[in-house]
């Protein structure tokens, strides 16, 4: 029950891009429509829940405080944490290119539809973000990295798949000042639906 | 000579014409968490700055070594390296201020400048313009820092660098601080202006959605 809320949490209170802001490039370079912002969301949610419970046992086993006392008594005052960054980017990195290569082989049209977004995932911050606030918050067990990387993933889904919708329509229906064009209104609009989704901070699950 | 204005340019470009925030639309996410106050803000740009510069000499001086296929994986153990260091130094000099920025420092791995110019422009130049470019890109993205920085921490809290500025006979006439500013989303439409402001004087710059 505990990591059912932790999961919907993540996606409406704790949202990546409208409660953190984190993500943002990708966010604003790819959400010109629908179909691919939806596959690049795919892609990061995936991604989200693969590293999220890869970091938590390196941190928990590795990296933190006293975490190598499993080697034995005498491991028990080694902290490892000043590596935490390198170790997490290097798990994501090699993750994602372990991903492009899986996808590449099994499923050639998935690799072309995704093409260039896959190696950008590396550098998407919600997925550096994600493993930074994990250790932040001292999950309790496995699970709820695993639980808390799926929300955090759905909830970045569903805000870029909304902003690449309303981005559709207003290319067709609206007359924006031609300085706003593109990048700028993106933002203005990313800006208001920040405001909106800040409603859901109240709430207490 | 010719060479000489290359790396002027180079070294100027981002300032305005390139700028890594408002034109390549680069390293969004942190301009937009840390600018709640101009110190935070001021501690950011320079540490861009810094890693970026450094980044990309060391990414210069190895691009004929990297093998293409694992260059991401090298690009950011060198970054992370670096970060881990600027990292370490906020944490003695500056403590407050890098508990302040939390994990955003640890974010300037993640950074799209950072890739964007390794992989675009040290990958394939010399070490020497490589550096005029990072100290460039590290400053035009400090400017668009500073200035959300700036606005949201005067409108926001009517104070700079925590002085006060706003008067406190404004404050008994009934003045009062807008407190949206404090807000992210108040960065993004701030940043949206600077956008706006920039497209029009360069008109080549704008989309036609």
């Amino acid at each position: 029950m505990e990591n059912f809320n932790i999961f919907i949490r993540s996606i409406f209170v704790d949202n990546m891009i409208f409660a953190y802001f984190l993500g943002m490039c990708s966010f604003i370079a790819v959400s010109k429509n629908v179909k691919t912002a939806f596959g690049l969301g795919v892609a990061v949610t995936f991604m989200l829940v693969v590293t999220l419970p890869v970091n938590y046992l390196l941190q928990t086993y590795v990296l933190s405080a006293g975490a190598l006392t499993w080697l034995g008594p005498e491991y028990a005052d080694v902290d490892l944490s000043f590596l935490s960054l390198i170790m997490f980017i290097a798990v994501i990195a090699s993750m994602t290119q372990l991903v492009e290569m899986t996808v590449e082989k099994y499923s050639p049209a998935l690799y072309s539809s995704l093409g260039i977004f896959l190696p950008l995932i590396a550098v998407n911050c919600a997925i550096l973000g994600g493993s930074l606030f994990m250790q932040q918050r001292d999950f309790p067990s496995v699970w709820t990295a695993v639980c808390a990387g799926g929300g955090w993933g759905l909830g970045w889904l569903l805000a870029i798949t909304a902003i690449a919708a309303i981005r559709e329509r207003l290319a067709t229906y609206s007359n924006i000042p031609r300085p706003l064009r593109g990048v700028g209104i993106t933002f203005i609009l990313t800006a208001l639906m920040g405001i909106a989704f800040m409603s859901f901070l109240g709430i207490k699950i | 000579m010719a060479d000489k204005i290359n790396n002027k340019e180079v070294l100027f470009n981002p300032l305005s014409k390139n700028n890594p925030v408002v034109v390549q639309v680069l390293g969004i996410c942190s301009v937009l968490a840390v600018t709640a106050k101009l110190e935070p803000a001021i501690v950011m740009g320079v540490s861009v700055v810094a890693v970026l510069a450094f980044a990309n000499v060391i990414i210069s001086l190895l691009r004929n070594t990297i093998p293409t296929n694992i260059r991401i994986i090298v690009q950011l153990v060198v970054v992370a390296g670096l970060v881990v260091i600027v990292d370490q130094v906020l944490k003695a000099f500056a403590y407050d201020a890098s508990k302040q920025l939390s994990v955003f420092i640890g974010l300037i791995i993640t950074n799209c400048i950072l890739m964007g110019r390794l992989e675009a422009f040290a990958m394939a130049n010399k070490p020497w313009p490589s550096f005029l470019d990072g100290v460039g890109n590290g400053i035009g993205y400090a400017l668009i820092l500073i200035i959300v920085g700036f606005f949201r921490e005067l409108l926001g809290s009517g104070t700079l660098l925590g002085y006060q500025i706003i008067p406190q006979s404004f404050y008994d006439a009934g003045y009062v601080n807008n407190g949206l500013m404090i807000l992210p989303p108040m960065a993004l439409i701030l940043v949206a202006c600077i956008i706006w402001v920039q497209r029009s004087f360069n008109k080549d710059l704008q989309e036609d959605n």
